[in-house]
């Protein structure tokens, strides 16, 4: 019998997402953070969760869409590498969790090559279950951390403010 | 019903340790007719082979005889205590240091330092034989022991098979002829018939074995007494000439049981090699191989274990206060029980005992990590000792304050700048006897390492009583590498600062110990990095001081909490100057968006905490705000912010587990109320607000330089 696994999706934008259910070890409403300096927008900031200190990413403003206001829905999801001994635990913000799916590895294809706001990394594949398509994420990457920071953001957030800075006091 | 003898090995490894820094402590001070002090090194030698060989460490239980035996015939006063015996017994601890590290390591360690040590040991042990003659002949020996030369003993020992039948192991016998001199082991397989004939209970094996003893025939018959009546024993006559030119041979006799014996002999004479085989009548197979890999380590186990001792009376304390802790929570319960408003009064007053217990628990679990520095200063006297031997002048050392305790990490990690100022001091620091004793001193340098409490902070001191630091050399010296202009007047302490920059030296020669400019940088890093500082005093002629403050814990930190906008802030409160409200008058602007303000006589330059870190602030104007000054590395800065809070002992978390450093942040804290606070990591904000400045200053130069271009 062919291996199937189970994801976890939900919503960002009107699309679904999927990631695989055993890296995530919980979900969480949306609480407020505390935030960190001079960090790109997606990093909100960092929760205390049961006294390890972690990072969460609004994965809308990841993949380059317009962030959007937190209402009772907003939860974050709480991921974390279960085959590693020393897991980097990353909670991301997603706009409300959907459902479990299971999907057999044939039944799920490649990403297309071009046309996605969403860094090429990050994806697994799509698979599409009652007419409905399913972007599943790749979540070794989105718990890399020099995948999830990459530098460029870095650069060009720090540029931007420098500009800003001395814009502002001319 | 085998033990596992390899979980064992963490502790025998840690004991070794500790009995080497023991033994080496120990030769340090050792004097004339101190019969305790020897007692001490050579019970320490002697449980390190005693372990040694429990766990196969053929190796160390070797080279730890002969050491023994050197220290039994001092311990005898059959041996004069000379200087070079103890350098020889101290370069010996190394070697066996470096052979227990290997076995730590898992690793091959490299021989020809210990061999050569080894070969050292054998000749002073011969020299001894031949002392013990001359003091006999002329009288003044005391014992009479032992006066024979040692002789080579060859010894065929056929045993008969049954022999390990009757419940004698042929390695208890060679371990007790070890017992009497170095010994060569030599194994004799012809009679092994094939595999499939073995019966385990048997013994096919036959040994040729060298001794190299003091002993008699009949010292050596009497190891052979038990089992004279089945074996075949033949003791030869002395022989002289003992250069034999056999090819080692080694047999590794493997059995299910997973025990494992080698047994090899050597060719070279002077490399006593004890090896011992084992025919255990329990194996079941029994496999010969000729190999050349001489050890075959049973164990896997990291030795890394990083466990600490902790005195019982520590642990009583905890155990008291937890029962405490017990009773408070259960009184608490009962009065929730059945909880009405008459009863506040009471919960108060639990409560507060509740405080009490916590706070006294976390003192005690703290006091666990807590470790005596005497754990960092036991390496210096060895250091002392070696360098000015090698220099040629005369040190003594001062140890003061050894009992003050220190968290372990921190323990380990000052280790090594400590180690780099004390050379320092006897490179630099302490002058040659004649030049001492021409400046009027005693020809006798003297190096104080004194450890105290300050406050919340524990202090380091290295002083010296040498010809303390030339000024005006390290100023010209500066001022050839660039680092300050030939025209600044500088204070002595900003002149003494100087010797910490990157490739600073004033030593005119450069010596293996010191000289070559890389260190005190990367001393000052260390020690900053452990969240300390260092100070230096010198008085020409006088001699030089080094302060290291350094905080009691890494894990714990007195914060001040801020608010800026809606965030709450920590600043370790050991870098906090003061707080205030800035007065208007002396706020002055210099170029750029830099803000200054006058703090009695000095200049504190500003950093807005809200703009260094993009976040919105209740007050942007210096004005409204509240000025916290802080000072790190010398350099004061005033921090705006929004509000003081509370002052609390944060418990500091690692924000690098699951995310990365951030600029200007060294960690964070969970708060009471259980949200995260950032603690404000000061010398990296001051380089952040420096760097901003000199880029915005850039960008004017370039934005000044287009205008420039665009009016032109």
């Amino acid at each position: 019998m062919e291996q199937e696994q189970e994801y976890l999706t939900f919503l960002i934008g009107g699309e679904e997402f999927g990631v695989d259910i055993l890296c995530v070890q919980e979900i969480r409403v949306w609480s407020s953070v505390t935030e960190l300096p001079n960090k790109p927008d997606y990093l909100k900031g960092v929760i205390n969760l049961r006294g390890v200190i972690i990072p969460i990413i609004d994965l809308r403003q990841r993949f380059g869409k317009e962030p959007l206001e937190y209402d009772h829905q907003t939860v974050t999801i709480i991921l974390s590498d279960h085959n590693e001994t020393r897991p980097m635990v990353v909670g991301i913000v997603v706009d409300a969790v959907s459902e479990v799916y299971k999907f057999s590895q044939s039944s799920i294809s490649n990403p297309p090559e071009f046309g996605s706001q969403i860094d090429r990394c990050f994806l697994k594949g799509l698979a599409s279950i009652d007419d409905k398509l399913i972007i599943l994420l790749d979540t070794q990457t989105l718990l890399d951390q020099d995948e999830l920071y990459s530098v460029n953001d870095h650069v060009k957030a720090k540029d931007n403010s420098l500009t800003e800075n001395v814009e502002t006091t001319i | 019903m085998s033990v596992d003898l390899s979980q064992f090995i963490p502790s025998f490894l840690e004991e070794s340790f500790e009995g080497l820094e023991l033994m080496e402590s120990s030769l340090l001070n050792l004097e004339q007719g101190d019969d305790e002090t020897i007692n001490s090194i050579f019970r320490a030698a002697h449980s390190i082979k005693g372990g040694a060989g429990t766990f196969g460490f053929e190796h160390v239980t070797e080279f730890t005889h002969l050491v023994e035996t050197l220290l039994d015939e001092m311990r005898d006063g059959r041996r004069e205590i000379t200087q070079n015996d103890v350098e020889l017994l101290l370069k010996s601890v190394d070697c066996m240091r470096l052979l227990i590290e290997a076995i730590r390591d898992e690793q091959e360690c490299d021989r020809t330092e210990i061999d050569e040590t080894a070969k050292l040991l054998t000749i002073a042990l011969n020299q001894t034989a031949s002392v013990d003659v001359d003091n006999n002949e002329t009288g003044s020996g005391t014992t009479n022991q032992q006066v024979t030369q040692n002789t080579l003993w060859d010894i065929t020992f056929i045993p008969e098979h049954h022999l390990v039948q009757t419940g004698n192991d042929p390695l208890l016998l060679f371990n007790a002829l070890a017992d009497l001199g170095p010994i060569t082991v030599e194994a004799n397989c012809k009679d092994l018939p094939p595999i499939t004939d073995i019966d385990p209970t048997e013994l096919y094996i036959s040994w040729h074995l060298t001794l190299d003893s003091a002993a008699s025939e009949e010292d050596i018959r009497e190891v052979f007494e038990w089992v004279e009546d089945e074996c075949q024993l033949i003791i030869s006559q002395p022989v002289k000439d003992q250069q034999d030119s056999q090819q080692p041979e080694e047999i590794v006799i493997d059995k299910q049981g997973g025990d494992f014996t080698s047994v090899s002999s050597a060719s070279d004479s002077s490399e006593q090699v004890l090896a011992s085989a084992v025919a255990d009548n329990a194996s079941s197979t029994l496999e010969s191989t000729t190999t050349t890999k001489s050890q075959k380590q049973p164990s896997k186990t990291k030795a890394d274990v990083g466990s600490i001792r902790v005195g019982v009376d520590k642990v009583d304390s905890l155990i008291n206060l937890v029962g405490e802790l017990v009773i408070t929570q259960s009184m608490l319960s009962e009065l929730g029980n059945d909880f009405d408003l008459s009863k506040i009064e009471r919960l108060t007053s639990g409560l507060e005992q509740l405080l009490q217990n916590t706070k006294e628990l976390q003192e005690s679990v703290m006091r666990i990590r807590m470790l005596p520095i005497s754990f960092a200063f036991n390496r210096f006297p060895r250091l002392v000792h070696d360098l000015s031997n090698k220099m040629n002048k005369e040190i003594e050392l001062v140890l003061k304050g050894e009992q003050t305790e220190l968290d372990k990490t921190v323990m380990e990690q000052i280790g090594d700048p400590l180690t780099h100022l004390v050379r320092n001091a006897v490179d630099h620091g302490i002058e040659t006897a004649e030049q001492r004793l021409a400046s009027g001193k005693p020809a006798k340098g003297v190096i104080t390492l004194d450890a105290y409490h300050q406050g919340g902070s524990i202090v380091i001191e290295i002083s010296d009583d040498g010809s303390g630091i030339n000024r005006q050399a390290v100023f010209d010296k500066a001022v050839e590498k660039g680092v300050v202009d030939k025209n600044t007047v500088l204070n002595d302490n900003q002149v003494f600062d100087l010797i910490f920059e990157p490739g600073f030296s004033t030593a005119k020669e450069i010596s293996d110990i010191s000289g070559r400019g890389v260190g005190m940088d990367v001393v000052k890093k260390n020690i900053q990095s452990l969240g300390g500082r260092i100070q230096v005093e010198s008085e020409p002629g006088k001699g030089s001081t080094f302060k290291v403050n350094l905080p009691l814990t890494l894990a714990i930190l007195d914060g001040q909490l801020v608010r800026v906008g809606s965030e709450t802030y920590i600043i370790p409160l050991i870098t906090i100057v003061e707080s205030l409200q800035a007065k208007p008058e002396h706020i002055n602007r210099v170029s750029g968006d830099m803000l200054l303000y006058r703090l009695r006589e000095d200049n504190v330059p500003i950093i807005p905490v809200c703009k260094l870190f993009n976040i919105d602030a209740e007050h942007q104007r210096v004005e409204d705000a509240l000025l916290v000054v802080v000072e790190s590395d010398g350099q004061k800065v005033g921090l705006m912010v929004d509000d003081l809070l509370a002052q609390q002992q944060v418990v500091i978390k690692s924000l690098q587990d699951n995310y990365q450093q951030v600029e200007g942040i060294s960690g964070a804290t969970i708060l009471g109320d259980g949200s995260v606070a950032m603690i404000l990591d000061i010398p990296g904000m001051i380089t952040m607000a420096m760097n901003n400045a000199s880029q915005s200053q850039q960008k004017y130069g370039d934005i000044a330089k287009n205008l420039e271009g665009v009016m032109s």
